[in-house]
């Protein structure tokens, strides 16, 4: 067994089994624990299949912006005490969506193997990625060449994002000073 | 000898958004929803990075980083929603939040 194989062995395995104690586990914070586990299988996988930056990225964006936050907002609803969620819906509801899901997961796989035999029809071979510059310095050439459209417009969205957000957070200051 | 191939990846990639589905669909803390889906973009993420891998093009990789971006937005506005949902109504049960029901 090469090591490429081995990693990916250990790397998925702790993904999968993380995200399913995402969704079993009854407390918040250990789900939100078990999502910073499988944020980190990944950040492995990426870098198995030679994606750098994307597995950087990862690394710092998710595990070090999203899950925080998370945290916080857990942290300020002090929600940590264990609801049982999953036990309140019936059992005819969850048996026919965990089939159905268990379909869709079939269905997703049976193309994924079929996406086994395609024939590759880019030049960008890992040989030719290294002799380059490397991965990191080929995706940033595009962004900021190709694709700057996108990249301006970004920017847009994440002030959109700040703005909704920060409305959401002053409303009731805003209501109290119309109301005096 | 078994050798690593991007499909491989696929597979894992296509068990992990369907977990995050199911846990989208069972939970009912709004939370653990948006964890979930979290779950799920990052399961599309690394369908992009294989199937970026399997046809030897970077573009799956831009899209990964724009993905990134968008994920990080949704996270601050739900998250916000979510914080402001519980100061009126002091649950983060979807259930209890029934207003547009009554």
């Amino acid at each position: 067994m090469d090591f490429g194989l081995l990693a990916f062995s250990i790397f998925s395995t702790i993904a999968i089994l993380g995200s399913i104690m995402v969704i079993l586990k009854k407390s918040p914070v250990a789900a939100a624990f078990s999502l910073v586990l499988v944020f980190f299988a990944f950040a492995g996988l990426y870098a198995l299949m030679g994606a750098h930056l994307v597995a950087a990225l990862q690394i710092l964006v998710y595990t070090g912006a999203i899950m925080v936050l998370f945290v916080f907002v857990i942290m300020l609803l002090s929600q940590d005490e264990p609801v049982n969620d999953l036990k309140e819906s019936s059992g005819l509801f969850k048996g026919v969506s965990v089939l159905g899901v268990l379909g869709l997961m079939g269905l997703l796989i049976r193309a994924a193997l079929t996406a086994r035999g395609m024939v590759s029809t880019g030049t960008l071979t890992d040989e030719k990625i290294v002799s380059m510059g490397g991965n990191v310095r080929l995706i940033s050439e595009s962004i900021f060449t190709d694709h700057v459209f996108h990249f301006e417009l970004t920017s847009f969205l994440l002030l959109g994002a700040v703005v909704s957000t920060v409305a959401l957070a002053k409303r009731k200051a805003v209501s109290g000073g119309a109301k005096a | 000898m078994i050798t690593l191939e991007p499909w491989m990846m696929l597979v894992v990639s296509m068990i992990i958004f369907c977990i995050g589905l199911l846990g989208v669909i069972l939970r009912k803390n709004l939370l653990i929803m948006l964890m979930c889906v979290e779950l799920m973009l990052n399961g599309v993420n690394l369908s992009f990075v294989a199937f970026s891998k399997m046809h030897q093009i970077l573009d799956g990789h831009l899209t990964v980083l724009f993905v990134m971006t968008v994920a990080a937005a949704e996270s601050a506005v739900g998250l916000g929603l979510v914080i402001a949902l519980f100061r009126n109504l002091r649950t983060v049960d979807s259930d209890q939040i029934q207003m547009l029901r009554d």
